[in-house]
């Protein structure tokens, strides 16, 4: 038998009051595999991800799903059990940097937190150790830095001090939402590096949340693509980028400029934006931007596998097979 | 805690354009403070001697080997050693009530607003209903169906100033808790009690310094006034109050037993209420 998927997440939907944000959302992530979610903003990924840490609060509640952590069934709503998993198995690197610091604590204690939380380093151990961490992420002069409130900080080195407190942890499952947005090249550079290295040191699965293809490219061994609240395509990266299945991915992938293609003035963009989750329609939801739309899509494609031949690259659209010739 | 000593610096940052430097009203703070330690080493003679000989002398006579510098009271006691001593008292009173208070309201309020549901509702429905009663009314009440007392004083007026630490605690954890880097501190896998007293109180606690500041006034004078009514501390004991309530009755014929006491509760409510202006100026910049 195979060994278990660190995570594994069946049927997952979201709602904010009375409407469903995220809907029946499935997928895994295997042991040291580097899953990458994409999709445009509002499509529900970082719900997602916070779900998965049992963090949705507020009018945001999870309406369904289960999930399975290491082989062992995870109730993401049992408060008492996922707080044993956070900063421990689970940690998360959060979409607003600056925010997500405590403006009256020394960055150094921010990113020492877990360890002293579940009390797995001694306080002066936890220091040092927060010490070699902001050296790891690319902080000058980290002794001093730890010091300091994060005010003192520019946004770029708040994202790295969050990445920081995030890999400190060592968890099995890092999540990371748009990790690398606040970043100039070199740093979002390393800092892919470091997850690559952390994976293939310690075996450790990563959930990277991102708009930018690019990053998917360099880091991702899977991809999930989501619209809408629900995955619409699934699969291994290079038979992502190659033959993508679905009209929505397809777009999405010309939206990267290509090195080595003719260099277009402007980024190509999809028509339209994204309705409102109370204006999602029956069906495909994304039949009112969809090249492709047809009657049929008025009822709900199924995600299933695009070939017989490619099991694990799955599709939710009605007219897969002529994605290839979209331009 | 390093985030409670930030919190403290970012409020006491003078700014220009202050006016009176809010040191001043500080140190009128503290030489109270001090007195009132120390009262039995500043003060000239024991508070509570009598001198039938020397009753009702006014500032600066002597009498039977006594020098009355604030004169001297119907019993013959020296008025400024009971000056001094109703320092401790009444700050102690103060002290004591508005600690107990925001003690008990902070954490009460915190907790309402940040596990919401029937916590919520018990403890701010009970806010609603201590706030619409009139508060000396309520502590009159209290002390009459407890007796009067210094111990009994402080915790009937930490019983009745707790709800006004509570609605602010309360409201202000509600906006906190929403806060980005309260889910990251989560995320870490902090608790509900270290994410309430190290990662939200240390951000809220200045709008709450200020009203324990202004409370801090009012519980001086409630003391006065549940003192003057014969309600307070109990004779031999000296409150600023107290002496207030017996110098009423000799205002025409020995006007500094009611005066002296009285200008001490003025200069303390004073400054006390002018540093908690000063205070919540400086966190509300917008309301100048
Ligand atoms: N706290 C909230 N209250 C109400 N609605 C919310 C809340 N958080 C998210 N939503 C809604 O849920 C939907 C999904 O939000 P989510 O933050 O998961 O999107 P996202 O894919 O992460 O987008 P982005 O790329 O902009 O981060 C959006 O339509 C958003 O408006
Ligand atoms: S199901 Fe229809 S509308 Fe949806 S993506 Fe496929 S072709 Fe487009
Ligand atoms: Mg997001």
């Amino acid at each position: 038998m195979a060994e278990p998927q660190t995570l594994e997440i069946r049927d997952l939907s979201i709602g904010v009051g009375a409407h469903s944000v995220v809907d029946g959302v499935d997928f895994s992530i295997g042991r040291g595999e580097i899953v990458a979610l994409v999709g445009e903003s509002g499509s529900g990924k970082s719900l997602t991800a916070l779900a998965i840490m049992g963090l949705l609060s507020g009018s945001v509640h999870q309406t369904g799903g289960t999930a399975t952590f290491e082989g062992k069934a995870l109730n993401l709503g049992d408060e008492a059990a996922m707080q044993k998993l956070r900063g421990t198995s689970l940690s998360m690197i959060f979409q607003e940097p600056v925010a997500s610091l405590n403006p009256l604590l020394s960055v150094g204690a921010q990113v020492a937190e877990s360890l002293v939380v579940h009390g797995r380093a001694s306080a002066t151990d936890a220091w040092d150790r927060a010490v070699e961490t902001l050296r790891d992420v690319g902080i000058p002069a980290p002794e001093q830095r730890a010091r300091q409130l994060p005010s003192s900080l520019s946004g770029g080195m708040c994202q790295r001090v969050m990445i920081a407190s995030a890999l400190i942890a060592a968890p099995r499952l890092l999540i990371a939402d748009e990790p690398t947005t606040a970043l100039d090249v070199t740093i979002q550079a390393q800092i892919l590096h470091l997850m690559r290295r952390l994976r293939d040191e310690t075996d450790t699965s990563v959930l990277i949340i991102t708009h930018d293809m690019g990053v998917v490219a360099s880091v991702a061994d899977r991809v999930c693509v989501m619209y809408g609240g629900r995955i619409v395509e699934q699969a291994e990266v290079h038979a992502l980028f190659a033959a993508p299945r679905h009209p929505y991915t397809k777009l999405l992938l010309s939206t990267i400029p290509r090195m080595d293609g003719p260099r277009k003035t402007e980024l190509f963009s999809i028509s339209g934006v994204v309705p409102d989750v109370s204006a999602w329609p029956e069906g495909c939801r994304f039949r009112t931007r969809c090249p492709l739309a047809s009657n049929i899509c008025a009822t709900r494609p199924p995600l299933i596998p695009v070939s017989d031949a490619a099991r694990d690259h799955v599709a939710a659209c009605w007219h897969s097979d002529q994605v290839e010739g979209l331009a | 805690m390093t985030a409670y000593a930030a919190a403290w610096r970012r409020m006491f940052r003078s700014q220009p354009g202050d006016g009176v430097p809010v040191g001043v009203f500080l140190a009128i703070l503290a030489i109270m403070v001090i007195v009132a330690i120390f009262a039995p080493l500043i003060a000239p003679y024991d508070p509570n001697t009598q001198n039938l000989l020397g009753r009702l002398k006014p500032p600066g006579t002597e009498a039977r080997g006594v020098y009355y510098l604030l004169g001297s009271d119907e019993l013959g006691r020296d008025l400024l050693s009971r000056v001094i001593h109703g320092a401790r008292v009444s700050l102690a009173v103060a002290f004591l009530s508005v600690i107990l208070s925001g003690c008990v309201g902070i954490t009460l309020g915190m907790l309402a607003g940040y596990r919401g549901g029937w916590v919520e509702i018990v403890v701010m429905r009970l806010v609603d209903i201590f706030l619409s009663i009139p508060a000396i009314l309520l502590a009159i009440i209290m002390v009459v169906v407890l007796g009067p007392g210094f111990l009994n004083v402080v915790l009937v007026l930490a019983l009745t100033r707790w709800p006004r630490y509570a609605r602010i605690a309360y409201g202000q954890t509600l906006a906190v808790s929403s806060q980005p880097y309260v889910r990251l501190a989560r995320a870490m896998g902090a608790g509900p009690i270290r994410v309430l007293f190290l990662h939200i109180l240390p951000n809220i606690i200045a709008p709450l310094a200020v009203v324990a500041t202004l409370e801090f006034g009012l519980m001086v004078l409630f003391e006065a006034g549940l003192s003057f009514l014969g309600l307070g501390v109990q004779p031999p004991m000296a409150s600023w109050g107290a002496m207030l309530s017996v110098g009423r009755n000799y205002v025409s014929s020995a006007w500094w037993i009611a005066t002296f006491p009285g200008l001490c509760l003025f200069l303390l409510v004073l400054s006390v209420n002018l540093i908690g202006d000063r205070l919540s100026a400086y966190l509300n910049p917008k309301s100048r």
